[in-house]
């Protein structure tokens, strides 16, 4: 939705989760270590949160290290629970949280990805390397308006073809953008620009 | 006059009523035995033990509206559902449910006509009406229907080969093709075919549920593949005709077979003379029992059973009751010609 | 869609047909919508097209309070709305690191088994009639109705009952509540046996299920099915067993898997997971505990800032929620529910290329599709 306003949330937003770093007495499994070796800076950050490993990846190395944790012996992530997304609208790194959460049928161990994402960013979808993430991907395209390079099937899934805007956006309005901006999405901003304009004066 | 015109009309009307009659009265009793195989009450509402749904039934499908699609062959869609009631209603000429009896003093038979190529009248009577399912699949111009007239066209024809093979050794059991000749025939050899030709039964009534698109070969109306396959567009009045036709054609098919099989009219074990105290009862209720038994039976394998899927259909056919029917037909004609 | 293919050149032009199933036909269980290629009966390629039903809740969630949740949880999977009450109290409960009394987690456990028969039952009973034989639809949804009326005892309610609270229940069970639910587990007992006697013998449902849609195990892992349709293709896997919530860990049951992984083995894997299901209940309601049913939840329910993600065995498969909260405010910052339907769905397409359209509803059936966790 990038002809949308930029929302200027009231109070201060949250600029993202605080991702704590594993305390000391908590060790990291094995396969933490290996992607380290396999993937040269293929995680910028570890953190440890109520039981549950998360690794920030960069953007650019989402596919390698997608395919190291599913084809490693330690790791065999080979379940991918869920792709997903946050939006943190004014974050310095970027806009976008997209998660993916990962299980093993063989260690039955989870871990967390996740990759911090600009807004006009593209990142390669991981549909190769687990078909499951197919949908999910869909959906998160959707909602926030993630591109996802190297999809399949690269298509709005829950709203309509023809839809305006991402609804999971935090600053996609709540009471839905009406028939106008369906119609006519220009003319929606003008109204809108000018309710805003009443309401202050 | 009187027995050329006025006893054939008399006889032709009370038939034709009875028959839809006792189509309507199906569709309630179909209703009530599934109910109660499923421990439910069916319907009650209209009437004691909702005795009259049927005439609800009716009035509800004649005020309804009629519509045709826009798209539709208009000629075809109209005539399709009559093509499909009427053979089904004009098969009951030759069927007879009973002797000849005294009535007023004069004697009746309890039969329209008793022509000499009965049989042969009903299987091609009764074959004309799968164009009305096909031609409405066709005039529909929807897609469910046409997939559904696919389906009944190549369903139709390959069960009327096995059927009209086990009619052949019926025939040759009773060396004639009059249905009333064939009840003699019964009588005279103290057997009903069923016994004589258990195999031949058994894939007359098969073919006899797949012929009239019954559960598990209900795969023309297959309502949750085909949203109700060839009458999906039909409504009020004409969609009534197919459901009539339906009813009518399985009441023909347990009439066929009660004549082929269950001896007809006759009472159990016909020549046993300690048994005669049983003549008192009209021969013609023992021709409604016999078939009132394949129609419950009818009802009751839709409420039991799954539904075959077309390719599984149609190797049932081809692959198991044709060769046996044939097999049957063979070792029907090596005995009849070694023993006589 | 592309445009169907026509081949020239033949005697007589064959071309595929386009073949719309949906949203509204009788047996897509809801608002799904498949547009099937079709070549004769023999389906070529489809495209499963959903949202039909979507309602924006993890938007809505976003705006509510983390209570007035519970309830709009419900409206997911509103066949087992208990189910997806517990998973999302529990993963609230995670982030809060709150301690649940014992006997709520008893509680618990009974709930999300009986709301697993139940939606077992429903899904029996639509799966057989997607097949044809109507009768055994019938007699699940008369032991579904004896399933609602004891949760209708429990917490009022008979499809959506908002039936948790974080940190526990709202209310305790009502006297005599699990003497009731014992007598259920006899009756229901004998039931599943006449649901076997009718379909898993029969000749024709061998016919119709037996090799139809069949997924290996890594395949199904691949797809991201999970549930009954992953376990059917013998990858034993179990939320309940592998992370154990509520009071899992202290249940004894066995995990069914399937071999062949088709619709045959997913239908024998969901009927001895009510026998299952019935020896938990069973083991659960004789030995509930005394005690408290909410454990010490502050007043104002503000987890702090984090994120996680917790999954727990829904009737349907894995139902993970993943709940970003920023610590300041009484509303989540992202709610996001894992629906095992969505992803079991997914599996469709694959599950339906080179079958019959008779076999496409059969497997929409065996997937156990709720249309309203897929859209949302």
């Amino acid at each position: 939705m990038a002809d949308a306003p930029a929302h200027v949330p009231k109070a201060a937003a949250p600029t993202g989760p605080p991702d704590p770093p594993p305390p000391a007495d908590v060790t990291a499994p094995a396969f933490i270590a290996t992607l380290h070796a396999a993937v040269p800076g293929g995680v910028t950050h570890v953190s440890y949160w109520l039981g549950d490993w998360t690794l920030v990846v960069p953007a650019a190395l989402i596919l390698q290290v997608a395919q190291h944790l599913r084809d490693a012996a330690d790791a065999a992530f080979d379940f991918c629970s869920d792709v997903t997304a946050t939006d943190w609208p004014p974050r310095a790194e970027g806009r976008f949280d997209v998660v993916y959460c990962l299980y093993s049928t063989r260690h039955r161990h989870r871990v967390r990805l996740k990759v911090i994402l600009g807004e006009q960013q593209p990142l390669a979808s991981v549909t190769g390397v687990w078909p499951a993430a197919g949908w999910l991907e869909r959906e998160v395209y959707d909602m926030f308006g993630v591109g996802f390079t190297g999809h399949p099937d690269r298509r709005r899934i829950l709203m309509p073809e023809d839809w305006q805007g991402h609804p999971q956006r935090k600053d996609y309005p709540l009471e839905g953008p009406g028939e106008l901006l369906l119609e006519n999405p220009i003319e929606w901003l003008k109204l809108r620009q000018s309710r805003e304009q009443a309401d202050i004066e | 006059m009187i027995d050329t015109l006025v006893i054939p009309l008399l006889k032709i009307v009370i038939v034709l009523n009875a028959t839809l009659v006792s189509v309507t009265y199906m569709v309630l009793l179909e209703r009530k035995v599934i109910a109660w195989a499923q421990s439910r009450l069916g319907p009650m509402r209209v009437g004691p033990y909702g005795i009259l749904q049927p005439v609800a039934d009716a009035v509800k499908l004649m005020i309804k509206e009629d519509i045709t699609p826009v798209r539709a062959d208009r000629w075809v869609f109209t005539i399709a559902p009559i093509i499909s009631m009427v053979p089904a209603l004009i098969v009951y000429a030759v069927i007879p449910f009973g002797p000849e009896v005294k009535l007023f003093g004069r004697q009746v038979t309890l039969y329209i006509t008793d022509i000499n190529v009965g049989l042969l009248y009903i299987v091609s009577v009764a074959s004309v009406g799968v164009y009305g399912i096909i031609l409405a699949g066709y005039a529909s111009n929807s897609k469910y229907p046409l997939l559904a007239s696919l389906r009944a066209s190549a369903q139709l024809i390959s069960y009327e080969v096995a059927v009209t093979l086990t009619l052949v050794s019926v025939i040759m059991m009773a060396g004639s093709l009059s249905m009333v000749s064939i009840v003699r025939a019964q009588q005279s050899s103290h057997m009903w075919y069923a016994f004589v030709q258990p195999l031949a039964f058994l894939i007359f009534f098969i073919g006899g549920l797949a012929e009239t698109n019954r559960a598990p070969f209900d795969l023309p109306e297959a309502e949750q593949e085909l949203t109700g396959g060839f009458h999906t567009e039909y409504s009020g009045m004409r969609f009534a005709l197919f459901f009539l036709a339906e009813y009518a054609n399985m009441i023909v098919v347990s009439s066929v077979a009660t004549t082929l099989f269950l001896g007809g009219w006759l009472r159990p074990f016909p020549n046993v003379a300690f048994l005669s105290f049983l003549d008192f009862i009209p021969s013609w209720t023992w021709f409604l029992v016999k078939s009132f038994v394949f129609l419950y039976i009818f009802i009751w394998v839709r409420a039991t059973l799954p539904r075959y899927r077309y390719d599984q259909l149609m190797r049932l056919g081809w692959k198991v009751l044709i060769p046996l029917a044939i097999a049957n037909l063979v070792v029907t004609g090596i005995i009849k010609v070694m023993l006589l | 869609m592309d445009t169907p293919v026509i081949h020239h050149g033949a005697m007589f032009d064959t071309n595929e047909l386009v073949l719309n199933m949906g949203p509204q036909h009788p047996s897509t269980h809801g608002v799904l919508r498949v547009v099937l290629r079709l070549d004769g009966e023999k389906v070529v390629d489809a495209d499963v097209v959903i949202g039909y039903l979507h309602r924006g809740i993890e938007k809505l969630s976003e705006n509510r309070n983390w209570t007035q949740i519970i309830l709009l949880t419900d409206r997911m999977d509103y066949v087992a709305a208990a189910t997806n009450n517990v998973g999302y109290c529990e993963t609230v409960e995670k982030l809060m690191s709150l301690e649940v009394p014992r006997r709520a987690r008893y509680v618990r456990t009974i709930l999300c088994e009986l709301q697993r028969i139940a939606s077992h039952c429903l899904w029996v009973g639509t799966h057989a009639m997607d097949i044809g034989a109507m009768t055994v639809f019938l007699y699940a949804f008369r032991e579904r109705e004896l399933i609602l009326d004891l949760f209708e005892e429990m917490c009022g309610a008979r499809l959506t009952y908002n039936s948790m609270r974080i940190g526990g229940l709202p209310l305790d069970i009502p006297p005599g509540w699990d003497k009731k639910v014992l007598e259920f587990c006899t009756i229901m007992a004998t039931k599943i046996d006449e649901y076997e006697e009718l379909l898993t013998h029969n000749r024709i449902w061998l016919e119709r299920t037996k090799g139809i849609g069949v997924i290996d195990g890594p395949a199904a892992v691949a797809l991201g099915l999970s549930g009954p349709p992953l376990r059917g293709s013998g990858v034993p896997r179990d939320v309940r067993k592998d992370e154990p919530y509520a009071a899992y860990d202290e249940m004894e049951f066995d995990v069914p898997i399937g071999t062949a992984g088709d619709t045959y083995d997913r239908y024998l894997v969901r009927l001895e997971e009510f026998r299952q299901s019935l020896r938990v209940i069973r083991q659960a309601t004789e030995g509930i505990p005394e005690g408290p049913i909410v454990g010490k939840v502050p007043r104002l329910i503000k987890p702090p800032a984090g994120e996680t993600y917790h999954a727990i065995e829904s009737p349907k498969g894995e139902l993970g929620y993943f709940i970003v909260s920023d610590g300041k405010s009484t509303n989540p910052y992202r709610f996001r529910v894992r629906p095992p339907s969505f992803c079991n769905l997914q599996g469709l397409r694959t599950l339906i290329k080179g079958h019959l359209v008779a076999d496409v509803v059969a497997l929409i059936g065996s997937l156990d599709v709720v249309l309203g966790e897929v859209d949302r």
